[in-house]
């Protein structure tokens, strides 16, 4: 077997490395974690030319080596450890055309490791529209490095790119620049007590607040007899070296780089025209989204309709094909419905992932960022606060992850806080079955579905409900803050529909995977909970036959109408019956039955599970082919009768799902990011109260 | 001049700004001394302002810009 080659892909955000990996690797990709941490890993395999293969590591977008965050924290451990697993072959710098200059910053810093480094300058097709032009022989020779000019969009110069990947034994280790310039007292004594490591590195060691495997900053110091340096000390060194590189680099493409500022066509400027105005941004933004909505509502609903269909079938059909029996009514009573409950989700799922990906991918999110930075700091957060909650209309694990990039942790803390509030899309499968139950289908103004629209609502509500949580929680919170705020607006760009289509699948899938498994898990266990019971439950048919019996006139009598009560009886005297009559007296004031009540129970693992539960508790014993949302309009209130789920009952249950924290995930990645157990505590018990209250408030009210 | 008080599309020469008062993110970006800026947008209230820094497009907030000392271009 021949050797795998490591290569590691590296670069900064926006300059489509990402897009590069995906043309180098293709499908054969997987996306798992760093262990212990949540940063993502994105690894894959590249087939090269002469049966030969390397395995290709995505490393997290960062604009220099100086760890500020924890993706940046990972990538310089990587490289500083040599004997980590991973530890690159050769490094690919990826870098755009266009911002050649602070791209070239990270590949100095890269090169001067003694890592084998290849230039990769990505979106070469856009070089000529854009007026710029490169005289790669004089780059290569001035950075000791060998250079592939590529477009992961027109898939050309790939096949450079793995000849020099290949060849990596032939780049050149020398490096760009010599740090110990900086301050060569101290580092040519560090030198010497360190012959065996590059001075780089050593630097690096020394100027980064943190630890890499056997190089310890503080020993490095203390052997060395060197004392250690201050924070703000360490923090002009960075300066230092980063003015270094910039004159280097910039002396390096005044010669190197023309651009031909007349053969430009400037995109940017008359799309920031508009996408950025102090009327106009917000006139487009706000359009967006109501446009999102809509189309998620609208187009989602065929798929939803024939999955939720085909289910209904399924059960039918496995019910009438096996011979009857435990197994049988575990199948197609626990089992299917299950999985129906939560592959119903896909098509909302990847709606919601297209438009995300879509925004991010074309550049127009950090406009967003810009538009909305204002804002959002009188109520405690940033403008960068915006994409995490976007995202938290998908899902709000990856969004309290994507709150790393807020510099400052008070504005951080508050979004992780208010995220949950959001509505993700767990919440959706549980307000299109109460909102198709409870709101008439009417077209308001003409175009606009009523339904769409309170949907819409509802989303509008989970955003305003966190902005107004974080106001409150900032003037709470007494942590000092220090508002850093950087962000890059990068160039707009076409989505590259292979980026977007990848990003979708992986997000759907890992979705699915792994809300799946405690969706299917809970359905199981609801199954058994309400297949079996004590005492009465055992002698359900002869108690209810004898009732009956008593009860009903003979000419009355009908089987049909004896085996529902039966089925009725035993689901009231099962386990679960038990358990969700035990609550009712605390759901009732909302306008609930225990029957809701057992599906508001087994919520607080995951929201997405009541869809799943009452498709549970309603097939069980039931005979009809019905979906489930004919099931529940067909449920009468037990108090004041007429349909259970009626305006009021609705409208109570609709807030209750948008306030209550009801998902174990979330609470979990809280504890991770924050490191305590206090702020997932406190987002589980103020937002249950406030559910209750809201929903409790709701139903007197409209009741 | 501070930055903060360029005029939109004008352009000027960062001089000086006091180390501890700027992220090290922007300096990456190309905000040092002696490099060129460009006011390129404003968000209403002149905050953020999106800015054109030694090639580098970027957004800083208004307390940022005023802490930077520039030469403005007429």
């Amino acid at each position: 077997m021949s050797k795998q080659i490591n290569v590691a892909l590296l670069g900064n955000p926006n300059t489509g490395k990402t897009s590069v990996f995906n043309q180098l690797t293709g499908l054969n990709q997987k996306t798992g974690n760093y262990p212990g941490i949540t940063v993502e890993k994105k690894e894959g395999i590249c087939k090269l030319p002469r049966g030969l293969k390397a395995h290709i590591l995505d490393l997290p977008g960062t604009y220099s080596l100086n760890a500020s965050s924890l993706d940046e924290n990972l990538v310089i451990e990587l490289l500083l450890n040599k004997n980590d697993k991973d530890y690159p072959d050769v490094a690919v710098v990826v870098s755009d055309a266009e911002n050649l200059k602070r791209n070239l910053l990270l590949f100095t810093q890269v090169k001067d490791l003694g890592i084998p480094t290849i230039l990769a300058i990505n979106m070469a097709d856009r070089m000529e529209k854009r007026g710029i032009s490169l005289d790669v022989d004089l780059l290569e020779k001035q950075l000791h490095t060998k250079i592939a000019l590529v477009s992961a969009r027109k898939k050309t110069g790939l096949g450079k790119l793995k000849e020099l990947i290949i060849n990596y034994g032939q780049l050149s280790l020398k490096p760009c620049l010599n740090a110990s310039s900086i301050d060569p007292e101290y580092f040519d004594g560090l030198q010497k007590k360190f012959p065996e490591e590059s001075l780089y590195k050593l630097w690096l060691v020394i100027t980064q607040d943190v630890n890499f495997g056997k190089l310890d900053r503080k020993k490095a110091e203390n052997e060395a007899g060197f004392t250690p340096k201050e924070k703000s000390e360490l923090k002009r060194l960075q300066q230092k070296e980063t003015i270094h590189r910039y004159q280097f680099i910039n002396n390096l493409l005044k010669e190197a780089m023309q651009v031909d500022v007349d053969a430009a066509t400037d995109l940017r400027s008359r799309l920031d025209r508009v996408l950025t105005h102090r009327l106009w941004g917000y006139v487009v933004f706000f359009a967006i989204m109501l446009l999102i909505f809509q189309a998620i509502y609208n187009w989602s609903a065929y798929p939803m309709d024939l999955i939720d269909g085909f289910f209904a079938f399924l059960s039918e059909w496995t019910e009438s094909l096996l011979p009857a029996g435990v197994f049988t009514s575990l199948l197609a009573e626990g089992i299917i419905p299950g999985i129906g409950g939560v592959v119903i989700f896909i098509p909302q799922i990847a709606f919601l992932f297209l438009f995300i990906s879509l925004l991010e991918e074309s550049g127009y999110m950090s406009r967003v960022v810009f538009l909305m930075d204002r804002v959002m700091r009188r109520f405690g957060l940033s403008g960068k606060s915006v994409v995490p909650l976007v995202s938290g209309t998908a899902c709000a694990i990856p969004a309290i992850m994507a709150t790393r990039n807020i510099e400052d942790w008070k504005e951080r803390l508050i979004t992780i806080l208010v995220i949950p509030f959001t509505t993700c899309s767990a919440r959706l499968p549980v307000y299109l079955i109460i909102i198709a139950l409870v709101i008439p289908e009417r077209k308001v103004f003409g175009i606009f579905g009523l339904q769409a629209l309170t949907l819409m609502g509802l989303y509008v509500l989970g955003f305003a409900m966190s902005i107004f949580s974080a106001w409150v929680l900032s003037k709470i919170l007494t942590i000092k803050n220090k508002s850093f705020f950087v962000i890059e607006m990068p160039d707009y760009k076409l989505p590259m529909l292979k980026t977007v289509g990848i990003n979708i699948v992986e997000k759907t899938k890992s979705f699915v995977i792994g809300a799946g498994k405690i969706i299917l898990a809970i359905s199981v266990i609801l199954w058994v909970l309400a297949s079996y019971g004590p005492g009465d439950f055992n002698n359900a048919e002869s108690i209810v036959t004898k009732n009956y019996i008593e009860n009903t006139p003979p000419s009355e009598f009908s089987e049909e109408d004896l085996n529902t009560q039966i089925a009725s009886f035993k689901l009231e005297n099962s386990y679960i019956g038990i358990a969700g009559k035990a609550i009712e007296p605390i759901v009732q004031p909302l306008g609930y039955d225990w029957k809701i009540g057992i599906a508001l129970i087994s919520s607080f693992a995951a929201r997405e599970v009541f869809v799943g539960t009452l498709a549970t508790i309603y097939s069980v014993g039931s005979e009809s082919e019905a979906t489930i949302q004919e099931r529940m309009a067909a449920e009468k209130n037990p108090v004041f009768g007429g349909p259970l789920y009626n305006f009021a009952s609705g409208i109570s249950l609709l807030l209750f799902y948008a306030f209550a924290m009801q998902c174990m995930s979330t609470l979990a990645i809280v504890k991770y990011e924050t490191n305590s157990w206090k702020w997932p505590a406190l987002q589980l018990i103020a937002m249950s109260a406030i559910a209750y209250i809201a929903a409790l408030v709701a139903f007197q009210l409209l009741k | 001049m501070k930055l903060s008080q360029l005029k939109l599309g004008q352009r000027g020469l960062i001089k000086d700004f006091p180390i501890e008062k700027i992220p090290l993110k922007l300096l990456e970006m190309g905000c040092l001394p002696g490099n060129d800026v460009q006011l390129l947008h404003i968000a209403p209230f002149r905050d953020p302002m999106y800015l054109n820094v030694n090639g580098s497009h970027l957004a800083v907030r208004k307390e940022t810009a005023e802490e930077i000392e520039i030469e403005a271009f007429p």
